[in-house]
């Protein structure tokens, strides 16, 4: 940078200062928070983490269908009729339609895959910036605190959202690749149109998606309690393992109501006909609890926390 | 507050007229003489010559950019980061932020940015109380603060448009424009495509420049912004600094090098454990250690013996160079120097040599730079 370089551009620089300087005053485009939306969610699908993640995502259905089509031979196996409608029921359907394989991939990434994605990321989300320091020049840009916060939980449910339909839209890929498609027959047994099917598959995915946004705002909470970003992934990660252990341990059967993976199940109950809205909607408020109880935690904590890294 | 200032009245005058003119060719509305006839506001000691005046004079040649009153900061451990620190930052200068690792430089400027709540006192920046008013204060202010961070994964540009994006009130229609601006002036254009993680120390400290740049600012704060650099890359940073200065940007810049403060800095202040040990004009801190008559002379007892006659204190010899305290200004330096030729005695060099910032920080701090423990 030499002087002759630089002098041009200081005189553009002071030209325009007056007008700018009138900016704070100035009414906010409406679309700001946007603005910082968009860049958060690029910045986030940018990093090659979440290209790690989502792979291993899409991978699953391709194991899964492999390994249904390897153990039938490629033949028509068995078409019992699914009953219980837990995950591994659906594997059975997958050879007759495989449009199944999306219910049996979500069912299978449900438990452990798609919260564990989804809590490196929640987990990462504001203690990563901490950790990186770039928390500090987002703050003093100024971002805003509230406004930050608001934003990184946007781009952790967009995740969410990424994540469940990179999930569906692998397992439709390759259920269509390796099986038939057609017509779909309901847990309940009747049989509906294969465009119907699909919309169910989209619904499915998104009710996965919805239930994963309790566990999101658990993970933001813990995001904001610590400086390291590879502590608050490992912590919410081991928040996930431990809920799930509670929920299995049949005497703590009072407390499994509240626990945030209790209800994840009852995605399978758009499987039905007429769709059985009972427990998705237990499921709903219960995300709906974790979510309010959880972002306002993270709110209280993050606006009022020294950033002193 | 605690100060130790030892200038003569005579020569922080006369320091102080300097430091006007230089902070009226800054930019600001000052003219000399008011800032020369400055005094202070409050206080009777005879320190505030080099304590105080550079507050009050502030006040008269301009808006206060940076007041803490009482600043206090204790950390949950009990530890006292920052002591009821009274800072004040006159709108114009290039004011320098000095003191040992540990002293609290970055905790205060940290609380000055709204990054962390003090635990008493009150911050004003730009006249307006931080962190209450960061939504209107901060968009004006560009900040440096403990080094540069940046995504690794994205390129130089994009680091700076996100920056840019988190600043609700920054244009979009110009953003572009704006961070190749902010590119071409610390001189990263040419490898603005890069990912940051490539870069070198000296480029990252260049595009956390860039970033406090996006916008044309009214206060600029740079903690330790040569960190990093080659020497060539310092000294294109103090000139940026002078550029930025001379548009009217107050720049406050915490500093461990006497020397880059000494040379871009109009005002100064020193913080040793938490507290402020003097603030004021850099001439008037130099000032504080007074200078030196030094002679060089391969007839050293004559000349000592002449210039005792005209009354000079404070002489020491060492081999064919002699010192002595520089004399009072009525003095005529050229009748000194002739009495010694015409003494018989030969002289090779001599002049006053001007009080360092670096002299009269150790007067002030004694221990010079301890870490505090």
């Amino acid at each position: 940078m030499s002087q002759a370089e630089t002098a041009p551009q200081a005189g553009t620089v002071h030209t325009r200062g007056p007008v700018d300087q009138h900016d704070p005053a100035r009414p906010r485009n409406p679309l700001w928070t946007l603005g910082l939306l968009r860049s958060e969610i690029t910045t986030m699908l940018r990093r090659h983490r979440t290209f790690a993640l989502l792979g291993v995502l899409a991978a699953v259905p391709v194991l899964i269908g492999i390994a249904v089509r390897i153990e039938t031979g490629g033949g028509g196996g068995g078409s019992g009729g699914p009953d219980g409608g837990a995950g591994p029921a659906f594997l059975a359907q997958v050879t007759n339609n495989g449009l199944f394989l999306v219910f049996a991939a979500l069912a299978a990434t449900l438990p452990v895959f798609l919260p564990m994605a989804v809590g490196v990321v929640a987990g990462d989300a504001v203690a990563g910036e901490a950790s990186s320091g770039t928390l500090r020049y987002l703050l003093v840009a100024p971002a805003g605190r509230t406004r930050l916060l608001l934003v990184k939980y946007a781009s952790v449910l967009a995740f969410c959202l990424v994540a469940t339909l990179v999930v569906a839209a692998s397992a439709l890929a390759v259920g269509a690749l390796l099986f038939p498609v057609g017509e779909v027959t309901t847990i309940s047994g009747t049989r509906i149109s294969f465009g119907e099917g699909l919309v169910r598959a989209a619904l499915t995915a998104l009710v996965v998606a919805v239930s994963l946004t309790g566990f999101a705002a658990l993970g933001l909470f813990v995001s904001t309690l610590t400086g390291s970003g590879i502590g608050a992934m490992a912590a919410t990660v081991g928040l996930l393992i431990t809920v799930q252990i509670l929920d299995s341990i049949p005497q703590l059967s009072g407390v499994h109501p509240y626990l945030f993976s209790h209800y994840w199940i009852s995605f399978a109950d758009v499987l039905r006909e007429p769709v059985h809205w009972d427990d998705l909607i237990k499921n709903f408020q219960l995300q709906g609890l974790y979510v309010t109880v959880f972002c306002s935690a993270a709110w209280a904590r993050f606006t009022a926390k020294d950033i002193t890294a | 507050m605690t100060t130790t200032g030892t200038g003569g009245s005579a020569g922080a005058c006369a320091a102080r007229a300097g430091a006007g003119a230089a902070s009226g060719g800054a930019g600001t509305a000052s003219t000399p003489g008011a800032s020369g006839s400055a005094h202070a506001s409050g206080g009777a000691d005879a320190a505030r010559a080099t304590g105080t005046a550079g507050a009050a004079g502030a006040e008269e040649t301009g808006p206060v950019v940076i007041r803490t009153r009482g600043l206090t900061k204790r950390y949950r451990g009990g530890q006292l980061a920052v002591d009821g620190l009274d800072l004040t930052v006159p709108g114009g200068s290039v004011f320098g932020f000095l003191g040992p690792n540990g002293s609290g430089k970055t905790t205060t400027i940290r609380m000055l940015m709204g990054l962390i709540d003090p635990t008493s006192g009150t911050a004003e920046v730009l006249g307006r109380p931080m962190p209450g008013a960061a939504r209107t204060v901060l968009p004006e202010v560009g900040a440096l603060i403990e080094g540069p961070a940046l995504y690794g994964f994205l390129n130089g540009r994009d680091n700076l448009l996100r920056y840019d994006r988190a600043d609700p009130t920054a244009d979009p229609r110009t953003r572009r424009a704006r961070v190749d601006e902010a590119l071409a002036r610390v001189g990263l254009a040419a490898a603005s495509g890069k990912k940051a993680k490539a870069y070198s120390l000296g480029m990252k400290q260049r595009l956390g420049l860039a970033a406090a740049l996006l916008r044309p600012r009214r206060l600029l704060v740079l903690d330790e912004p040569t960190n990093g650099l080659d020497p060539q890359g310092m000294r294109e940073i103090r000139s940026l600094v002078r550029e930025l200065a001379a548009e009217g940007t107050t720049v406050f810049l915490s500093s461990h090098l006497l020397d880059e403060i000494e040379q871009v800095c109009t005002h100064a202040a020193v913080m040793a454990r938490g507290r402020l040990i003097v603030q004021g004009p850099v001439a008037d801190l130099a000032a504080g250690a007074r200078g030196r008559l030094a002679v060089t002379t391969p007839d050293p007892g004559d000349a000592a013996r002449i210039l005792r006659e005209q009354g000079l204190t404070g002489l020491s010899a060492d081999g064919d160079r002699l010192t002595a305290d520089a004399p009072p200004a009525a003095v005529d330096l050229a009748d000194l120097n002739a009495a010694l030729v015409s003494g018989g005695v030969r002289v090779r060099f001599f002049g006053v040599e001007r009080g360092s910032l670096e002299d009269a920080f150790v007067a002030l701090t004694g221990e010079g730079f301890d870490v505090a423990g």
